[in-house]
């Protein structure tokens, strides 16, 4: 425990040096700023509020940005120190290998909770505080922080098994950004050309529903999308949301499976790696 | 005596062999070393010393026999067996972006040690001045103080220093022997590795010469020099006209050749050097002078890498 906590601290403390945690901080703060003052614009009809509005928007957003930060927090990780040299020095120290990647997935959380917490999180209360905006739909905005977390928990897990796996940090930068590609563009591009190629509905909108839950950051939509009914509305996803019949937990459930599948999959590799 | 359990060894291996990928790099290595004793590896590139110590350190399994360390196999080793043990890799590497200071006490934080131990190992190291500043501006025997502190971080009964001189200039190289002796007149075990014979003369109570993955002779240097039996080179200057009459006494004793009308050059082993010398001072007058060369480390260090037969 004592060693996790030193380096999840030393990680943490990296991401302050080098500016990581300022930079995800005004990136997340700014674009959530921005959305939620141009949100009130939309909401004046509907029976949502702003924070409702902007869950949708700020949805929509994260989706592509929080993966992206994460998979740079996370890409360098482990092939960037055997590559400096760091990594064989680390593990003749009193450490496990698990612990190792323990370590600095805490530390890399704890940058993106402080990004998201102090981003989203201040931008929210800024609006609240000084636009004069009500505080209706909150617990909505703190469930779209929460699994945005989460989302970025999945892509740092995700990253980490794709540095273990190469043996250049060129290769892992490469390999990161086809991830991201793939689950965060390029498989609903291909849900979205399926459902246009099927004109006769042979795909039913089970298996399509389905198929959503293959991609985290669809798993990702759903949850904030369908958890709360003014959300749904604003989005107009109400009937998609009945229809798709998936509950919190088995949402919820699946984003955890997404972080700890590629996770143990990372600590068990690494750990039968020979130095 | 070594008690039930090998107390007073700290580093056993047996019969172990290394392969990467088919190829083997270490073979059949058998090393013993006894507490306290600095032990040095002498061996060329890829001679298998890195991978040895990679071994030692639990980093890497072998493919076939066994390794202990502080009694210990380091593979499976407790917290508080590693604790015990410094290492300083080969061209150390640390985080750029930190300060000396901060990279030494995460070190330190890692391995138990209390913080404000730090200062004290950064003077004794030479440190102190430059403990505020980032890693990255540090100079490559900086570089090389700064691992050297934090494997003497928790006063370690065993360090490992791979190849702790490479890259330094005579002046910092002859200050870290310094440093590493003083280390082992408090009883730390110590295994180095090094390319030179030269550097360690002085510095190691026995040595190891590696090739090809095969420790091709271990002892006192004095030991290895009797074990090469490389000649003595004597070179004597002769009074005038006494030169035939010397080179005819001499002849037998070794291999001799004249210089020019007034030297002689004779090459004779260490078991006929006593001889040599009685017959020359039997001489008299005749000898103006003498020169006795011994033969040079890295004649011996040649000797071994070019003759010495894998076991």
């Amino acid at each position: 425990m004592r060693a996790i906590a030193i380096l999840a601290a030393n990680e943490f403390l990296d991401g302050l040096r080098n500016r990581w945690v300022a930079a995800a901080i005004v990136l997340l703060g700014a674009t959530a700023l921005a959305l939620l003052l141009v949100g009130s614009a939309p909401a004046g009809a509907t029976r949502a509020s702003a924070l409702d509005v902007s869950v949708v928007s700020l949805t929509s957003l994260s989706v592509y940005l929080l993966p992206l930060i994460a998979l740079l927090l996370a890409f360098d990780a482990l092939v960037g120190e055997f590559e400096r040299g760091t990594m064989l020095l680390l593990l003749t120290y009193p450490v496990a290998r698990w612990q190792v990647v323990a370590g600095k997935f805490c530390g890399h959380m704890l940058i993106l909770f402080t990004a998201v917490l102090v981003g989203y999180g201040g931008a929210a209360l800024g609006t609240v505080l000084f636009a004069g905006q009500g505080v209706l739909g909150w617990q909505a905005y703190l469930t779209m922080m929460g699994s945005s977390l989460l989302l970025g928990a999945v892509f740092v897990a995700l990253g980490y098994l794709v540095s273990v796996l190469v043996r250049e940090r060129s290769t892992a930068a490469g390999a990161a950004i086809v991830l991201w590609l793939i689950f965060v563009v390029l498989y609903d591009l291909g849900l979205l050309g399926l459902l246009l190629a099927d004109h006769e509905q042979r795909i039913g909108q089970g298996l399509f529903s389905i198929l959503m839950l293959f991609s985290p950051s669809d798993t990702y939509r759903l949850l904030n999308l369908t958890a709360f009914e003014a959300v749904s509305q604003a989005a107009g996803l109400a009937g998609v949301a009945a229809r798709a019949g998936f509950g919190i937990p088995l949402l919820l459930g699946l984003m955890f499976l997404w972080v700890l599948a590629p996770l143990g999959a990372t600590m068990a590799i690494f750990h039968r790696r020979e130095l | 005596m070594a008690e039930a359990g090998g107390t007073q060894t700290a580093i056993e291996l047996a019969g172990v062999s290394k392969h990467y990928a088919g190829k083997a790099v270490v073979r059949g290595v058998d090393l013993s070393v006894r507490r306290g004793e600095r032990m040095v590896l002498i061996g060329h590139n890829g001679a298998g010393k890195t991978t040895l110590m990679k071994l030692m350190l639990g980093l890497t399994h072998p493919s076939r026999g066994s390794v202990r360390v502080l009694d210990a196999d380091p593979a499976t080793a407790a917290a508080a067996q590693r604790r015990a043990i410094g290492y300083l890799p080969e061209s150390v590497a640390f985080h750029g972006a930190m300060k000396g200071r901060e990279v030494l006490a995460f070190y330190a934080r890692l391995k138990g040690v209390p913080v404000r131990e730090c200062a004290g190992i950064l003077e004794r190291v030479g440190l102190e001045q430059a403990a505020g500043r980032r890693v990255s501006t540090y100079s490559k025997g900086m570089r090389q103080r700064l691992g050297l502190a934090q494997a003497m971080l928790g006063q370690p009964r065993l360090l490992f220093l791979d190849e702790p001189t490479s890259g330094l200039d005579p002046t910092l190289r002859r200050q870290f022997y310094d440093l590493i002796d003083s280390l082992s007149l408090s009883g730390t075990t110590s295994l180095t590795s090094s390319h030179s014979l030269n550097e360690v003369e002085g510095r190691a109570d026995r040595i190891a010469i590696m090739k090809n993955g095969v420790i091709v002779a271990c002892g006192t240097l004095s030991a290895l020099m009797r074990q090469a039996g490389l000649p003595i080179m004597v070179r004597l200057r002769i009074a005038d006209g006494h030169t035939a009459r010397v080179a005819e006494q001499l002849a037998p004793l070794g291999e001799l050749r004249r210089v020019n009308d007034h030297g002689v050059e004779l090459s004779c082993l260490g078991t006929t050097k006593m001889i040599l010398f009685r017959r020359i001072s039997e001489l008299g007058e005749a000898v103006e002078d003498m020169d006795v060369m011994p033969p040079r480390l890295d004649d011996i260090y040649n000797h071994y890498m070019e003759n010495a037969q894998p076991q």
